[in-house]
């Protein structure tokens, strides 16, 4: 599934990372905790949380995540935006709350199987 | 006894923290703490005490530098913990460091966590990632820390992100004491209304030099003394 994909499936707005909608995605991680995600998330996931700090960019750094997505209408901070689009990490926002995003996205992700 | 007035910023981060800039070495926080007119400092480092022994080698007379270190727990909860001497904070220390997972410290995405000596000269670098969470719950941490003599109690505890509040929701009863650290600009009058019964320490949380002091608590002490900060601490408990 490419990030064009996850961003219909959930209803999605891109907030940085245009460019990148062709770019797949290996998988999804669903958690609000960082240290979890860095213990848990793989290489190429897209995230989904309501985490806004900017540590969130640096964390997909790290693991060179496909993309953050943010559910239920949670908003980056502006210092967020500014790394994410400095360090060329994709963010994404949906007003969906993360059960029915990751529920769309593994129905999606069965359906292509 | 008669009390005296000192005003006291309990959280600065150094070098050591990744998030923190160069600067922050022994000698520019002391020359900044005094020009910011602080009696009392504490050092809190992200989840390591490694540049505690460059911070209390020397530090100036009329400075009290208390050792100490904020710690995350488990659930994301940043946690000032303060001790009475070096040995005790350095113990706790490599505590620390035995729960933190060993990923390694990504400079460029992170920043650099500089271990430096008193004169404020980079000795190393710390390499495992500091900017993480302890394998230790926040009751844990409460327990091991009153265990080996320290205080702790919640680091700015209204922030959206690593604050009580934002992964806990309410204060937990594990606390020994009734303290909370706000941060500057929030409101204590509307704070004492949602947490009866709580003091407030104020502090900056520096990440830089000109941050220092700007967050800072008045203490009315004897002496610039461990049990008069314990008694204050204490006293919480027994004020309503």
């Amino acid at each position: 599934m490419n990030l064009k994909k996850v961003l219909t499936e959930t209803e999605a707005r891109i907030i940085t990372g245009n460019e990148e909608m062709d770019r797949e995605c290996r998988g999804f991680y669903v958690s609000d905790l960082l240290s979890d995600v860095m213990g848990h998330a793989q290489e190429g996931e897209v995230w989904l949380t309501i985490q806004t700090h900017s540590n969130v960019v640096a964390v997909a750094l790290l693991l060179n995540l496909a993309a953050v997505l943010f559910t239920a209408g949670a908003e980056p901070d502006p210092a967020t935006i500014e790394k994410a689009r400095a360090e060329g990490v994709v963010l994404l926002g949906t007003a969906l709350p993360a059960f029915e995003a990751a529920g769309r996205l593994y129905r999606a992700l069965t359906e292509e199987k | 006894m008669t009390s005296l007035l000192f005003p006291a910023d309990l959280h600065i981060h150094t070098a050591l923290s990744p998030c923190a800039e160069r600067e922050m070495d022994p000698p520019r926080v002391f020359a900044r703490a005094r020009a910011a007119g602080l009696r009392i400092i504490a050092i809190t480092d992200h989840n390591s005490t490694a540049n505690l022994p460059a911070f209390l080698a020397s530090p100036p007379k009329d400075l009290w530098v208390i050792p100490g270190i904020e710690v995350q727990t488990k659930e994301e909860v940043h946690m000032v913990c303060l001790f009475p001497g070096l040995a005790e904070a350095m113990d706790w220390g490599e505590l620390v460091k035995k729960h933190l997972p060993p990923v390694q410290n990504r400079p460029e995405f992170f920043g650099e966590q500089t271990v430096v000596d008193a004169e404020g000269n980079t000795t190393g670098q710390e390499e495992i990632l500091l900017l993480n969470s302890v394998s230790l719950s926040l009751e844990e941490v409460v327990k091991l820390v009153t265990e080996r003599g320290g205080l702790v109690y919640p680091a700015h505890c209204r922030r959206p992100s690593f604050s009580i509040y934002s992964q806990l929701g309410v204060v937990p009863a594990c606390l020994p004491q009734k303290v909370l650290e706000i941060s500057p600009g929030d409101n204590q009058t509307t704070l004492e209304k949602e947490y009866p019964g709580y003091r407030f320490i104020c502090s900056s949380d520096a990440h830089r030099l000109a941050e220092i002091g700007r967050g800072r608590t008045i203490f009315p002490f004897a002496g610039a003394r461990w049990r008069e900060l314990v008694r204050w601490a204490e006293l919480s408990i027994y004020n309503y």
